[in-house]
């Protein structure tokens, strides 16, 4: 995707309508998933595992949303992406975590 | 409305869930192979894989008027026994005439790895050898950025290889433009948890265009929904999108790809 700010959706039947139906339908849902991120936060802290390499990355990724910026998942999941670009010589055997930590030498 | 389930591990799905797709509006179905959940001990498991694929899994679906298509491949996660991997690419030939088979897949990484990325120019030789189309599984999470990245060089490194007669699945915000930008068709998943939710899949339908990609449930074994394509096309039609926009991209645009492969044939109109 491009960096600048991605036009508005072409096509549509009834655009105004549509793009206030868009926050009347999506608000609420999002909003729940917008208190889920905090309370996990908030509970990784009260069970001190706040420093796993995981909740680190989430909370740089979070930064992101207010950034002012466009394109923020395309830029949430960067930032959570392995940045090498050479393949592994050898497989780990364990499965992607959702979230990039260096190999430990 | 109707649509095409581009990639369904049908075989990991009850029967409720051919019967829920196909009052939704499903006109056929296309199954890749895949991990089973866990690596297979020897070739003639997967010998028995492809025979379900070929011939058993088409009939159990046929039972509900749905048309059953696959791919054959070993899958990247299995990748990493060399010798195995030869056994099973020696073996594949021997089912790519069955009726029901569209190609090459899902191949493609898991971790990135060398043995992985062996594996996958291995498969994508067999399929420029047998004139096949391709189906490629990108790696999940944090491993899709690099090696969707590598996939795409290997593809293009390839001179058989014809962009055009190539998927590069479970796309997401940060991989769909470069899949796209360099020809090939790209492929949104759909899942509860992790890849696309249908929110975020029209939105890059919306950004980038309606060309060139299909959208996918890819129901197996684990979280997954086998009525993602049609919610989403309720995501599209709450947004303001035309009935004949969602017939584009869940229905045409699939079989736009698909038909390239001349056993890819539909029947009569689906039920729904």
């Amino acid at each position: 995707m491009s960096t600048s700010r991605p036009p508005r959706p072409t096509g549509l039947l009834h655009p105004a309508a549509a793009s206030q139906a868009l926050v009347d339908t999506a608000f609420v849902p999002v909003r729940a998933k917008l208190l889920e991120v905090a309370a996990f936060l908030d509970r990784v802290e009260r069970y001190g595992v706040a420093d796993d390499f995981r909740c680190v990355a989430l909370r740089e990724a979070a930064r992101l949303l207010v950034d002012g910026a466009p394109e923020r998942a395309r830029r949430i999941l960067e930032a959570l992406s392995d940045p090498t670009t050479e393949p592994e010589v050898t497989s780990s055997g364990k499965a992607a975590l959702g979230a990039w930590q260096p190999a430990v030498k | 409305m109707r649509y095409i389930e581009p990639h369904g591990h049908m075989i990991s799905r009850t029967t409720d869930d051919y019967q829920a797709m196909v009052a939704a509006g499903c006109a056929a179905v296309c199954e890749p192979a895949f991990w089973a959940g866990f690596d297979r001990s020897s070739a003639d498991g997967f010998r028995d894989y492809f025979r379900q694929l070929t011939v058993y899994e088409p009939a159990r679906a046929a039972k509900f008027l749905l048309p059953h298509f696959c791919w054959l491949c070993l899958n990247p996660k299995e990748a990493e026994d060399l010798a195995l991997a030869h056994d099973v690419l020696q073996m594949i030939p021997d089912f790519l005439d069955k009726k029901n088979v569209l190609g090459i897949g899902e191949i493609g990484l898991n971790r990135n790895t060398l043995n992985e990325l062996k594996v996958l120019e291995q498969h994508i030789e067999l399929a420029v050898k047998h004139d096949q189309l391709i189906l490629v599984h990108t790696p999940h999470l944090e491993d899709k950025k690099k090696g969707t990245r590598l996939i795409l060089d290997v593809l293009r490194a390839h001179r058989g290889v014809t962009p055009g007669r190539v998927i590069i699945d479970h796309v997401e915000e940060h991989t769909i433009q470069q899949v796209l930008d360099e020809g090939f068709w790209a492929g949104i998943t759909l899942y509860p948890d992790s890849k696309s939710s249908p929110p975020r899949a029209v939105d890059m339908i919306e950004i980038c265009g309606r060309d060139r990609i299909w959208m996918n449930s890819a129901c197996d074994w684990g979280v997954s929904d086998p009525l993602a394509v049609p919610k989403t096309a309720f995501e599209m039609r709450r947004r303001g999108h035309s009935a004949g926009f969602v017939d584009e991209v869940l229905f045409q645009n699939p079989v736009r790809f698909l038909s390239q492969c001349p056993r890819f044939v539909l029947g009569e109109t689906p039920i729904g």
